[in-house]
């Protein structure tokens, strides 16, 4: 209803929660984040019900490559370190610094997911196919969902960058950039989980 | 066109009504054919491939495509108005929810023009629907089909959260909301954390069918019981998202009809949240005979008849609000108070399957199919017939008409009864289900007559519904604001059907059972908690439907993609290029969305002054 007053005039501190509209928009999108749990939950559990099921393909500790993934891992979590950057500029209402920083996030998140097409191609060749065995299965399911999901907030933010070029900072972008930022946590959250119980229990047993 | 376009949650509600009661008219077909094919032994009416797939179609139709839609129809044209809210919050999302479901269950229904259809049961138990033994398309339509419906029940349930949440009207507080809302609540919270597990679930038999994944597949290191729990864990709160919203229904109706508050309205509201959190912790009952052992039998059965108690209060405040109200017997009472027995003999088998060691005696039997149909049918089927009669005059601006009605009412209750009381001692002299046939000589022949003709009385009294929507919808408009006299909600002090932007001031609430309070305190309607004004509404947009056809073209092409041949030489095939095709139009729809800036319209103080007749 308020969409418009406030564009003019100046923005409030926190302009994602200035009007219902941004407010439904975030706590919709931490509900859907709560469904999103139970997604990854469920892979989590397929996964740890079938990751000793590895027939003649290679087990999960001679196949690991820790060093890979770790690169990966700490790349990703500076990614999530810019993404807060991006929302403290934003509370500034630097919208200069924030489009820079979400552009370093996006970068960051297309290294991650170069280095995991990298990984999953070089245990292709140790034999590790999809089709292999029900670890195998699970595997690529599993952490290419959590990949898929990389991929789809790499082209999300980066539609939000060209519309705070375009728009600018206002009561109906904000909201959108705040929302992108929470989505851009939860990924790494699942990230650590995924580094836990995939490849460090993977790599002990 | 309009309708094609409308994010209007009053419209999306009669879309949903419109398209769940086609599906349920398909599953009653489906059903009445199971039942003639049964009605003598030894039939060869329709053959065993078909009972399989009538029967398969027939749980996953009634379950996805007709009971949760109609559940939908009715959250959507009622919530807003019972929380005194203009509009849910996300509109948009709201039509995109209708329009998946509809191609998601429209998909699974071109199965039976293809003639590949799913026949692994409405369970899709591993490794019985795995490409081994299901390896034609049928239950790719199932995954599919399923997947895509399941989308729009997901964002559905979050919409309804946040609407509920954050859209209250002043004075509208958590235990002051109609127990219609609170049940909705309930289920939405229920959907968000339940279907999930099912999107994960059909994705990896989707893999395991169609790129050869072993998930389920116990030849390759997969495992069968791994279906089990993530269906169940979907699947047991699944029964409760459908059965929460007809304890809602049945809530208001009663204290309407008995002219009376409900009675324990605090101990309803936290008999429903307990209902809620237990449905999420007792999905292994469905599992006592796949061998999991003793103890976690224990576990589950204790976990199971704990929610009789909840339940338990819900029945006798029900009963206490009743007693001693002046009750007056039209429709959506009749079929609110026919509800409680009939629910009360689901519970009882209920409580009878949960105990583990007797389980191992009835699974699988005609005592199980008895059991759900009188919770599912006897509950939640009366529970909507109920709340369709109750609400069709705000809906419609039209009130059915009362004795066809009460003829509905007779011929179904009846109708019921006899299909499925006799199953239960069917199911107890040892009458297996999903059987197409039986011999004769067991005892059966008598019993499964009595069900097939009750069942046939159930579609009489579903044609006379029929006859009255199309009797109703030729006279004119004339239900006033409040036609039951004792409207208690906020829904009965705005006019049926109700403008667009439903109240034109916000309401401000002084109590639970708002417009009640104030018509004991002697006022004639709401006091307003905000000046006149021009109203804010969302634009209409084409952009959903075409979501859902995306959808429904990349399912479409996924699933034939290894039959066609290669696309241009690669890889590909011309499957995979439609898929992909579909899959594009989903996401141009969604960048247009968030190009293309959404300022949506005002209504003006004088058009509203006008359609308050000029009072105001
Ligand atoms: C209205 C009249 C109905 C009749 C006459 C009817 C009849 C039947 C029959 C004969 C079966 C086969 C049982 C077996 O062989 O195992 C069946 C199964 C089933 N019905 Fe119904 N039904 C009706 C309504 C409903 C409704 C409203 C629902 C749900 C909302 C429902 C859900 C199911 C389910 C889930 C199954 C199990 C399917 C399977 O085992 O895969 N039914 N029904
Ligand atoms: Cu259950």
């Amino acid at each position: 209803m308020s969409a418009h007053t406030h564009v003019e005039g100046h923005l409030p501190h926190e302009p994602e929660k200035a009007t219902l509209e941004g407010r439904n928009k975030i706590l919709g999108f931490w509900l859907f984040l709560g469904g999103e749990t139970v997604l990854f939950g469920t892979l989590f559990a397929a996964f740890l019900a079938l990751r000793h099921q590895v027939l003649d393909g290679p087990a999960p500790n001679e196949l690991f490559d820790l060093k890979l993934v770790a690169y990966a891992t700490a790349i990703l979590l500076t990614s999530s370190l810019t993404s807060v950057f991006a929302i403290q500029a934003m509370h500034q209402h630097k919208v200069k610094s924030l489009i820079n920083w979400l552009i370093i996030t996006v970068v960051l998140g297309a290294g991650f997911l170069a280095l995991e097409i990298y990984e999953f191609v070089h245990y292709l060749h140790l034999g590790h196919g999809f089709t292999t065995s029900a670890f195998s299965s699970s595997f690529y399911t599993l952490v290419g969902f959590h990949g898929a999901h990389v991929l789809f907030g790499i082209l999300w933010i980066t539609l939000l960058i060209i519309q705070l070029a375009k728009k600018g900072l206002t009561v109906v972008t904000a909201p959108k950039v705040y929302v992108a930022g929470m989505y851009w946590h939860f990924i790494d959250v699942v990230w650590v989980f995924i580094f836990t119980v995939v490849y460090l229990m993977g790599k002990v047993v | 066109m309009d309708w094609l376009t409308t994010v209007d949650h009053k419209k999306i509600g009669i879309l949903y009504l419109i398209a769940g009661g086609f599906f349920f008219l398909v599953g009653g077909l489906e059903a009445i054919l199971i039942r003639i094919q049964l009605w003598k032994p030894q039939n060869d009416f329709v053959g065993a491939d078909t009972y399989n797939e009538l029967l398969t179609m027939h749980g996953t139709t009634m379950i996805f495509l007709a009971a949760m839609p109609v559940i939908f129809a009715l959250m959507n044209a009622v919530i807003p108005l019972q929380i005194g809210a203009r509009d849910v919050a996300f509109p948009f999302v709201n039509s995109l929810g209708f329009w998946t479901f509809l191609f998601g269950g429209i998909l699974l229904n071109v199965s039976w023009i293809v003639g590949d259809v799913p026949d692994a049961g409405w369970t899709a138990y591993a490794p019985l629907a795995g490409s081994t033994y299901s390896n034609d398309h049928g239950m790719d339509y199932y995954v599919l089909g399923l997947q895509i419906a399941g989308i729009g029940t997901l964002i559905g349930g979050i919409n309804f959260l946040v609407t509920i949440i954050n859209m209250r009207a002043p004075g509208m507080t958590f235990m002051r909301m109609p127990m219609f809302t609170w049940s909705a609540f309930i289920t939405s919270a229920l959907i968000l954390f339940a279907f999930p597990a099912l999107t994960v679930g059909l994705a990896a038999l989707m893999f395991d069918r169609l790129f050869e994944a072993n998930f389920f597949d116990p030849s390759a290191g997969g495992n069968a019981v791994l279906w089990e729990h993530i269906f169940w864990i979907f699947g047991h709160p699944e029964v409760y998202i459908l059965i929460l919203p007809a304890f809602g229904i049945i809530s208001e109706v009663i204290s309407t009809f008995s002219r009376k508050r409900l009675f324990g309205y605090s101990s309803m509201v936290f008999a429903t949240i307990l209902i809620g959190f237990l449905g999420f912790m007792v999905w292994a009952h469905h599992m006592f005979t796949t061998g999991l052992g003793p103890v976690a039998n224990a576990l589950f059965s204790i976990a199971t008849m704990l929610i009789a108690v909840p339940t338990g209060i819900k029945i006798f405040n029900w009963l206490f609000t009743m007693w001693g109200g002046s009750i007056s017997f039209k429709s959506p009472n009749l079929f609110a108070v026919g509800f409680i027995p009939t629910f009360v003999m689901g519970g009882v088998t209920g409580v009878m399957l949960a105990a583990a060691p007797a389980d191992f005696q009835y699974h699988d039997s005609y005592f199980v199919v008895a059991h759900f149909h009188y919770v599912i049918v006897g509950g939640l089927v009366l529970g909507l017939f109920s709340g369709v009669h109750y609400w069709w005059p705000k809906m419609f601006g039209r009130i059915l008409n009362e004795g066809l009605a009460q003829l509905t009412f007779w011929t179904f209750f009846i109708g019921f009864h006899l299909t499925f009381f006799v199953q239960h001692f069917l199911g107890l002299m040892g009458m297996p289900r999903r059987i197409w046939q039986y011999l004769d000589g067991l005892g059966f022949n008598e019993m499964n007559l009595i069900s097939t003709i009750g069942a046939l009385l159930m579609g009489l009294g579903t044609i006379i519904f029929l006859i009255n929507v199309v009797v109703t919808s030729v006279k004119p408009k004339n239900a006033p604001a409040d036609p039951w006299e004792d409207g208690r909600t906020l829904e009965w002090t705005i006019p049926s059907p109700p403008p667009e932007y439903n109240f034109a001031q916000t309401p401000l609430v002084r109590g639970y059972d708002a417009y009640w309070k104030e018509k004991q305190d002697g006022h004639s309607g709401m006091t307003p908690a905000e000046p006149l004004g021009p109203i804010h509404m969302p634009s209409p947009s084409i952009l959903p439907f075409f979501m859902g056809l995306g959808f429904f073209i990349a399912g479409f092409g996924f699933m034939y993609a290894p039959d066609w041949g290669h696309f241009l030489g690669t890889d590909l095939t011309v499957g995979h290029a439609i898929g992909i095709v579909g899959l594009l139009m989903v996401l141009i729809c969604m960048l247009l969305r968030s190009v293309i800036d959404d300022h949506g319209f005002h209504i003006e103080e004088d058009e509203i002054k006008r359609d308050l007749g000029g009072k105001a």
